[in-house]
């Protein structure tokens, strides 16, 4: 009895989150245009996705800021991680906390900021301000998962690679970046999903000249749901699973190695 | 029983602890070092020579590690310098140094197998290829871990990552290696093992050891000499033998060992080398050389092992009444806590010997407490509490 409750249980839970993204995909492949009925299996919205050069151009854009903006996230926020675990400066609290502050905030109040700042200071909504504003809310997240891997380090690798002679440099090549592998990995695709789904900022921040696609998707089905969205969608599904494979096998191979007890 | 025979009068002829500043390697000059207005170090000077076993002991807190940071370079001294073969290195960044530290912690890198720990320093040098593999195979094989070597540390036992830190030090051959408690992670058994193994090391390699401890027996069963500190000072530096028999104020007899403390109080002088002391009801020779004024308080300092318990003193042996308290037997000693009757609780500790009548008494059983003339040590007394 109480075995069968906790398959049922188990078994809810697991309909609840992934019965939506199935419908879509077998959506994805129905004949029927509206997705009321299965009336056959076709391909035909992914020819048809292929050929709308609106949302080839979308989803072109998207994938480029996300690369930036995951790239450049990742980047700023290991070095100010570093700086944050290794030394003591005035101000680094308060560095911090406005960090955490930037990841509590509502996006739509960080979206209007940014939105008033850009035309403030004159930058061209566009690729540009899309690229600042997604690095600026991906930025806290990247600094929490590379400080949290640099605080699960013997504080004394650092005094013991200089020890035996590692320069600052060395040190950063040679012990303090591989160390962090795994956590900068994770930051960066953190933040490339981030960037990839966001709506609220991106479409404060963008202008009529660089469409991305959570927007494009958006404006699209306001007048029902096309199915080559759902091509597309299901086409996303499966990238974000072989991201999520290859980080998992990352960690693995991190745990193979050993971690310092 | 023990077959030693007191040094301090040996002791203070040859000027204890000062070595010829020629052979010395590393040269530490009235060192000082605050932490926020807190004294860690205070004018520290130590000379330490060519292949010495330098231990520094001391409670937690006394600046003992940090003496070992500022030579190895990760602190910066506020006053004073250090001075390696001479030149002085105060200024030198940790990477310029010839000197490898052995980590509490061991801080291996965990992303690189043993051999790659090892190999770490000497690739910075330059090293590679043959001369790189032979000289971490060499280092690996001083440390008997040659054939872990493709392991990663997450993989190995305290003990083992032990070895591959120290071999990752010496390989790079230092002019002195420091190790900050090295040997506190371990359990007993494992302790003792390898404080046998570092001392065959340090005499095969010929280095510099300075080691850093609390542990008081394992400062004087493997330094050449020990350096004991108290709060931010140096309290005293000798031998082990020094330091044990003849401790240069209380607290350092307190801290090395345990110790029977009889309060007294000077009365006069023998010649040179005996003092007339009144302990309790009695008054005792005491061999001492020290300048110590009629009318002083002292203390009179006894190890357990130098306290006999019998029923028969002597005439001109000194002793005192007491009741046994506790008897536990140690296996190849007996220890015995006794309760003089003057008032103080005191510890000896006698070989056993099955044969001995001496250890048939009981619990509650009134003995005479004495001890071989001129084994005592006499020290002013600190505290006038007592």
């Amino acid at each position: 009895m109480r075995k069968s409750l906790r398959l049922l249980f188990f078994c809810g839970i697991f309909l609840y989150l992934y019965v939506p993204i199935a419908i879509l995909i077998i959506n994805a492949f129905n004949l029927n245009r509206y997705g009321l009925r299965w009336d056959g299996f076709t391909l035909k919205w992914f020819t048809a996705m292929a050929a709308n050069p609106g949302l080839m151009e979308a989803t072109r854009h998207s994938l480029t800021i996300a690369i930036c903006a995951a790239s450049a996230a990742t980047a700023i926020g290991c070095l100010a991680a570093i700086g944050f675990t290794r030394y003591r400066f005035v101000g680094r609290r308060i560095l911090q906390g406005t960090l955490m502050t930037l990841m509590m905030a509502p996006d739509i109040i960080l979206a209007i900021s940014l939105l008033v700042l850009f035309v403030g200071i004159g930058i061209a909504l566009g690729f540009w301000s899309l690229l600042l504003s997604h690095i600026t809310f991906c930025l806290p997240f990247t600094v929490m998962t590379v400080t949290a891997r640099l605080q699960g380090f013997d504080r004394f690798l650092l005094d013991a690679a200089r020890d035996l002679g590692a320069s600052e440099g060395q040190l950063l090549r040679r012990v303090v970046l591989p160390l962090l592998r795994p956590a900068l990995l994770s930051s960066w695709l953190l933040s490339f999903t981030l960037s990839l789904d966001d709506v609220i900022v991106s479409s404060f921040v963008t202008g009529p000249s660089y469409d991305v696609l959570p927007l494009k998707i958006f404006s699209m089905v306001k007048v029902g749901v096309k199915p080559e969205v759902n091509a597309l969608a299901t086409l996303m599904v499966a990238l974000s699973l072989v991201l999520v494979v290859i980080s998992q096998l990352l960690v693995k191979e991190r745990d193979k190695n050993g971690k310092n007890k | 029983m023990t077959g030693k025979r007191r040094l301090h009068q040996q002791i203070s002829a040859h000027n204890p602890g000062k070595i010829a500043v020629s052979d010395s390697v590393l040269s530490i000059r009235g060192l000082s070092k605050a932490f926020g207005g807190l004294k860690v170090l205070t004018d520290i000077s130590l000379e330490v020579s060519q292949g010495e076993f330098i231990t520094l002991l001391g409670p937690s807190g006394c600046g003992k590690t940090t003496l070992l940071r500022l030579v190895a370079g990760f602190e910066k001294p506020d006053r004073g310098s250090v001075y390696l073969d001479g030149v002085d290195i105060s200024s030198l960044p940790p990477e310029k140094r010839q000197v490898n530290t052995v980590f509490q912690s061991y801080a291996l890198f965990p992303h690189m197998t043993v051999a790659a720990n090892v190999a770490f320093g000497l690739e910075l040098k330059g090293f590679r290829g043959r001369e790189l593999n032979d000289r971490v195979n060499q280092a690996l094989d001083q440390v008997r871990m040659r054939e872990l070597a493709d392991r990663y540390p997450g993989r190995l036992s305290g003990g083992q990552q032990q070895r591959v830190a120290i071999a990752r030090a010496v390989v790079n051959t230092p002019r002195v290696l420091l190790l900050d408690e090295p040997l506190s992670a371990l359990d007993a058994r494992l302790r003792r093992d390898m404080q046998i193994e570092l001392k065959r090391l340090q005499r095969e390699l010929g280095i510099a050891f300075i080691l850093v401890t609390h542990d008081q027996d394992e400062a004087l069963s493997m330094s050449d000499r020990v350096v004991v500190m108290q709060d931010s000072r140096i309290a005293q530096i000798g031998t082990p033998r020094e330091v044990y028999e003849d401790p240069a104020n209380l607290y350092v007899a307190r801290f090395i060992g345990d110790i029977n403390l009889f309060p007294g109080t000077v009365i006069g002088r023998n010649g040179k080398n005996e003092l007339q002391v009144q302990i309790f009801d009695r008054r005792v020779l005491a061999r001492s050389d020290k300048a110590l004024q009629p009318g002083q308080l002292v203390q009179l300092l006894l190890r357990p092992e130098d306290l006999r318990l019998t029923e028969d003193a002597a005439e001109k042996v000194p002793f005192f009444w007491g009741s046994i308290m506790e008897r536990s037997y140690r296996g190849s000693t007996l220890d015995t806590t006794i309760h003089l009757d003057a008032g103080p609780v005191v510890r000896a500790c006698e070989f056993f010997d099955e044969d001995d009548p001496d250890f048939d008494y009981r619990v509650g059983e009134r003995v005479k407490v004495s001890w071989v003339q001129g084994w005592e040590v006499v020290l002013p007394d600190e505290d006038p509490t007592h």
